[in-house]
């Protein structure tokens, strides 16, 4: 068997005296497009992090083509930083720079690519997301929230990378704005030929871009499957997720 | 049974931690300063911003103390004949003391304040945890190119600073206190030393470097929202204005030994 190309074992966090995250196992294969599906404060966005190094796992380890990252010297990790692409939940993008600049963040400032080649591959890129050229000297605030996420999705892939995250990329999206971006994902990672790791709790979203779904719950890792089996899983807490009941194993926390 | 030392014992210690996270943030600061990758495009963009347009705020501070200055010391002095010694006084107040101890809290004001919420809100907003994934360093992008335009842009601030209050002293003294000019600038370099200078201008650098590092400290680690970016402002203008003016005695003693 070859090894995934990330892998999580035993991953445990806890935040405020909370075990949010209490032995998450999950690996991903090259080209696998993977959704974490899970409710609100289930530890979704967590998991990345500590995958990205922004977080600290008290335990376990996250293997990137069988090496662990959170046990590596800072250059080395910084380096491995070039095989990811990370899409943020609020976008995140930088509102003191142009759009272009954001989307050529990395091959300015951490590749030594010269401006003018970053531009024209940044707007290259732009071209993908179907963003028109003639917004990369406006600054991010001036653009629509749909307009944003094609920007950040720019940004995400274009250092061709090998794991793409998606924090919801879909939350706060129009179905039809919503639906374009999940079309446009699909269409880039099987472009890039790269991995994807989604988070999302909007069904649609998640039954277009996965693979495979699996459930975080309670720390762990409750079920995984692939996409075309989640309406017959077996197993209540998803049934109650895709079916989006309040009653169930599952007590929404409000 | 409440111990009543509790307390105080669980403040000490929140001190000392607090003490002991500024001390590991300004060494892994320090440390980005000093190597590669450097930014220079960052760096020369903050001393526009925080060298260059302090300008009008610390001249017009300076003109208006310099002015000041002058006219109590002529009060004072003519209370024991001294008045001849205005330019000698001001000149020294405000080289050792008064430029860079005012220069370095406005720009407490302006600058650490304004260093906290830029970084605080990319904080929040998780843009620094995006510069992170595009494998750039937070510390060597954003507080690098700060820490060293403060440091380094405070001491030539203030040295506009010492000739503009200099000349708001001898504005007021040739005007309403009828100095010969002459004399009166005569008087001012006589008396001037160069350590007096030099002593304002180190502390100058120190307080420009704890304006960036107090900002930078408090936005980065600035966390919920709206509030929290509040927070770690004000938090960044008091903490810098105290450790300004504990700094500056500290300073000042050991140049009197
Ligand atoms: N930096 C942090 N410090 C302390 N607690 C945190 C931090 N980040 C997250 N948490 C806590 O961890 C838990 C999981 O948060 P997380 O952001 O992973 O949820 P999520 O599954 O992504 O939810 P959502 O779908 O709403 O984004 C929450 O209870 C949250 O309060
Ligand atoms: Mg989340």
């Amino acid at each position: 068997m070859s090894t995934p190309k990330l892998q999580l074992k035993g991953i445990k966090k806890k935040l405020r005296g909370r075990q949010v995250l209490d032995g998450v196992d999950l690996s991903v294969d090259k080209g696998q497009s993977l959704v974490i599906i899970g409710g609100s404060g289930s530890g979704k966005s967590v998991t990345l992090k500590c995958v990205l190094g922004l977080m600290k796992p008290d335990a376990g380890q996250v293997l990137v083509d069988g090496a662990d990252v959170t046990r590596m010297p800072e250059p080395v990790r910084a380096r491995n930083m070039r095989k990811f692409g990370m899409l943020f939940q609020g976008g995140a993008l930088f509102d003191s720079l142009s759009i272009w600049e954001n989307i050529a963040f990395r091959l300015i400032y951490a590749d030594g690519v010269s401006r003018k080649d970053a531009r024209e591959r940044a707007i290259e890129t732009m071209r993908k997301v179907r963003l028109a050229p003639e917004f990369a000297e406006v600054r991010p605030i001036e653009l629509s929230g749909g307009m944003q996420k094609r920007a950040s999705l720019a940004r995400a892939i274009i250092a061709k990378p090998d794991i793409i995250f998606f924090d919801e990329p879909t939350t706060g999206l129009d179905p039809i704005t919503a639906d374009a971006i999940n079309d446009l994902i699909v269409e880039q990672t099987k472009e890039l030929g790269c991995a994807a790791v989604s988070i999302t709790h909007d069904m649609p979203s998640a039954r277009k871009i996965a693979d495979e779904v699996a459930m975080l719950y309670g720390g762990k890792i409750v079920w995984r499957g692939s996409a075309s089996s989640i309406d017959h899983s077996g197993n209540e807490m998803v049934d109650q997720f895709v079916a989006g009941r309040a009653e169930g194993p599952i007590q929404a926390v409000v | 049974m409440i111990n009543p030392f509790a307390p105080i014992g669980r403040a000490v210690l929140a001190i000392l931690a607090e003490i002991g996270r500024f001390s590991g943030f300004i060494s892994r600061a320090v440390t980005a300063c000093f190597t590669p990758p450097v930014f220079a495009g960052q760096f020369g963009r903050q001393c526009l911003q925080i060298g260059y347009f302090s300008l009008p705020v610390i001249g017009l501070t300076a003109v208006f103390i310099g002015a000041a200055l002058a006219l109590n010391i002529y009060v004072g002095g003519s209370r024991f004949n001294a008045e001849q010694f205005v330019p000698n006084i001001v000149v020294l107040g405000i080289t050792r003391e008064l430029g860079p101890v005012l220069a370095g809290l406005m720009l407490a004001g302006r600058v650490s304040a304004g260093i906290a919420a830029e970084i605080g809100t990319m904080r929040v907003t998780e843009q620094i945890d995006a510069m992170t994934t595009l494998s750039t360093d937070p510390f060597k992008f954003l507080i690098a190119p700060r820490l060293l335009a403060a440091t380094l842009t405070l001491p030539v601030l203030v040295l506009v600073a010492d000739i503009i209050g200099v000349m708001g002293g001898y504005a007021v003294a040739t005007s309403t206190l009828d100095f010969n000019g002459a004399t009166y600038l005569r008087n001012t370099f006589q008396f001037m030393e160069a350590e007096d200078v030099i002593l304002g201008l180190i502390k100058a650098a120190v307080f420009g470097f704890i304006i960036a590092a107090v900002g930078a400290y408090q936005g980065f680690n600035s966390k919920g929202g709206a509030l929290g970016v509040g927070r770690a402002t004000t938090n960044a203008v008091v903490g810098s204005i105290v450790l300004i003016l504990a700094v500056n005695y500290l300073i000042t003693a050991f140049f009197v030994e």
